[in-house]
């Protein structure tokens, strides 16, 4: 049995490890595009302010652990897929046949239609070679301007502010992390940062960049502000890498289609992390998430399936955890509610705090926090089990930040006769 | 054998010795709020219920983690956090649906269970035996993982 990965990211990475663990023979190879070894991009904002080395970021010892593990790992671009022949076209101009594909090939970010992109000042970041070019430009006490405030902008700020850039940021949505946070927990947000010093512009887009003197560039807001810069870093959002899959009467949507196997429309071939497009724990819907945890259940579940096991995936809850120059937030599920279901809050801006809890029945659906950095994980319990809270919801209403004593109450046995 | 915590709420009295221990284990002071452990009070049942990780065999906390910090003590089954390695990107901590994967503004670090290496401090301070350390199979360890598994649909789909 001959299993070929495309893509050396952590779904790839997982995939491979969990088709050695149940197939001690099968033979198993990543292939990546990336120059480095399989690295996370989750590690890169720590990079930028020299926490780590760049190995710091490596998903894995690169020396040692695939040897162990026998997993072949080929620094290559696919460049085609035959799926009839079942066989993979190399860059170099070799091939490779398969039994089993798994395609995770992630996403790239995407370019928002602003005139001077193409300025050297301006970069994405979204890969080690992108922070590598950040660092370079990214001098201490020079301006810098990133365009968009999701979750990726939002852990690099931090690292831009620390490195002493003067930061503005301009954000298209009426609050950053518009889609991980609420009007509240947002404002939180903004407030935090425009404390530490950083221009945020909400509401606002970018209508072009412009070279100026001195090697900055001029960048020109809708609400009329002219920003100079040293450096342009855009974060407005990512795209699945779907190229491969065409020609191959594979279905698609906003990513590759995956059923509840993480298989495709081709029965042998399978799609996981920020390229697949499969079910979402609450929504019951087809979705690209996009996000770390994802990605490590989705190759998970991928291999399982690749190697025989019928194991279906209830789902991926969305969730994410943000820290924005040390102020966490993070949100679950279905943070935004649902129509009739009760919901629970404390807010207190002039501490930072937030904690928002989403019921449908008896049941939390959704859940987000401000500054709140203990226990949140339980919240992916209380969703992601569908416990019953009964009379602990009362309570929860009451006090919204009884989370972890609502779990345990409702797992464990507290009263011994 | 392996030995692991085995916690009976039943006989904790809400004394906090366990706190105390494992925050002095880990941080070299006296300071609940960094224990790992944590005693939750239920004042509706009159009931105190010590809560820390149970090194599910899942690991949902290593399989999330981006950079390899999180490894299996193989002497004592813990999962263990390298602090030369973790970046403080709090994955793991959205990732363990128990929430015991805490972030620690002290360290910039996560911080978890690691049963001391293997003689856990929280349960030699514990007075009254509602902490223990005992064999993996004694039953009441089997129950509390039962009911964490039932709580979690795919916990039990690849166990």
């Amino acid at each position: 049995m001959q299993h070929v990965i495309v893509g050396a990211g952590p779904a790839g990475v997982v995939a491979a490890e969990t088709l050695r663990k149940f197939d001690p023979e099968a033979g198993i190879t990543i292939i990546g595009d990336e120059p480095e070894p399989p690295y996370s991009r989750m590690a890169i904002p720590y990079y930028l302010i020299d926490n780590i080395e760049e190995s710091g970021s490596y998903l894995r010892d690169p020396e040692k652990h695939f040897k162990a593990q026998n997993i072949e790992v080929v620094q290559q671009r696919v460049d085609k897929i035959d799926a009839k022949a079942k066989k993979l076209s190399i860059a170099d101009g070799s091939s490779r046949e398969y039994d089993k594909l798994l395609i995770a090939t992630g996403s790239h970010p995407i370019s928002p239609p602003i005139p001077g992109l193409d300025l050297p000042q301006v970069h994405s970041c979204w890969t080690l070679e992108d922070a590598r070019n950040i660092i370079k430009l990214a001098r201490s006490g020079s301006n810098v301007v990133l365009i968009g405030a999701g979750f990726i902008g939002c852990i690099i700020l931090e690292a831009l502010v620390k490195r002493g850039m003067h930061l503005a940021v301009v954000e298209m949505g009426n609050r950053m992390v518009p889609r991980m946070l609420d009007e509240k927990a947002g404002g939180l947000l903004e407030t935090w940062c425009k404390n530490q010093g950083i221009d945020v512009h909400t509401s606002c887009s970018v209508d072009g960049i412009e070279a100026a003197a001195d090697d900055l560039v001029e960048v020109s807001l809708s609400d009329d502000s002219k920003l100079s810069a040293a450096l342009v870093i855009t974060a407005t959002g990512v795209k699945a890498n779907m190229d491969l899959v065409e020609g191959n009467d594979i279905n698609t949507d906003q990513g590759i289609l995956v059923n509840r196997r993480m298989q495709t429309s081709n029965p042998d071939i399978y799609a996981a992390g920020d390229v697949a497009q499969g079910v979402d724990f609450s929504t019951g819907n087809f979705e690209v998430q996009a996000i770390q945890p994802t990605a490590t259940d989705h190759g998970r579940i991928a291999a399982l399936n690749m190697v025989g096991k019928d194991d279906e995936h209830h789902g991926t809850l969305n969730m994410n955890i943000l820290d924005t120059v040390g102020l966490v937030s993070c949100s679950f599920g279905l943070w935004m509610g649902v129509d009739g279901g009760d919901s629970a809050e404390l807010y207190n801006a002039d501490e930072f705090q937030y904690i928002n809890l989403q019921f449908d029945g008896d049941h939390l659906v959704g859940a987000s926090s401000v500054g709140k950095t203990q226990h949140v994980g339980v919240l992916r319990g209380l969703i992601e089990s569908k416990i019953h809270l009964g009379e602990w919801k009362n309570r929860l209403m009451q006090d919204p930040t009884a989370i972890m004593e609502a779990y345990v109450a409702c797992t464990q046995e507290l009263s011994y006769s | 054998m392996q030995k692991s915590l085995n916690i009976d709420p039943g006989k904790c009295t809400g004394c906090l010795q366990c706190e105390m221990a494992c925050s002095y284990e880990h941080t070299g002071t006296f300071n609940p709020s960094r224990s790992y452990i944590k005693v939750f009070t239920f004042h509706h049942e009159g009931r105190f219920a010590p809560y820390t990780c149970t090194q599910c065999d899942e690991a949902w906390c290593m399989r999330a983690c981006p950079v390899d910090a999180i490894s299996v003590d193989l002497t004592t089954g813990a999962k263990v956090i390298s602090d030369d390695k973790c970046v403080g990107c709090k994955v793991c901590t959205i990732a363990c649906p128990f929430g015991t994967v805490n972030y620690s503004q002290a360290t910039g670090k996560v911080v978890k269970c690691d049963l001391c290496g293997g003689d856990p401090q929280c349960a030699a301070a514990c007075p009254t035996d509602a902490i223990t350390y005992v064999d993996a199979d004694w039953t009441g360890y089997d129950r509390m993982l039962a009911s964490a598994a039932k709580s979690l649909p795919s916990a039990e789909a690849t166990a």
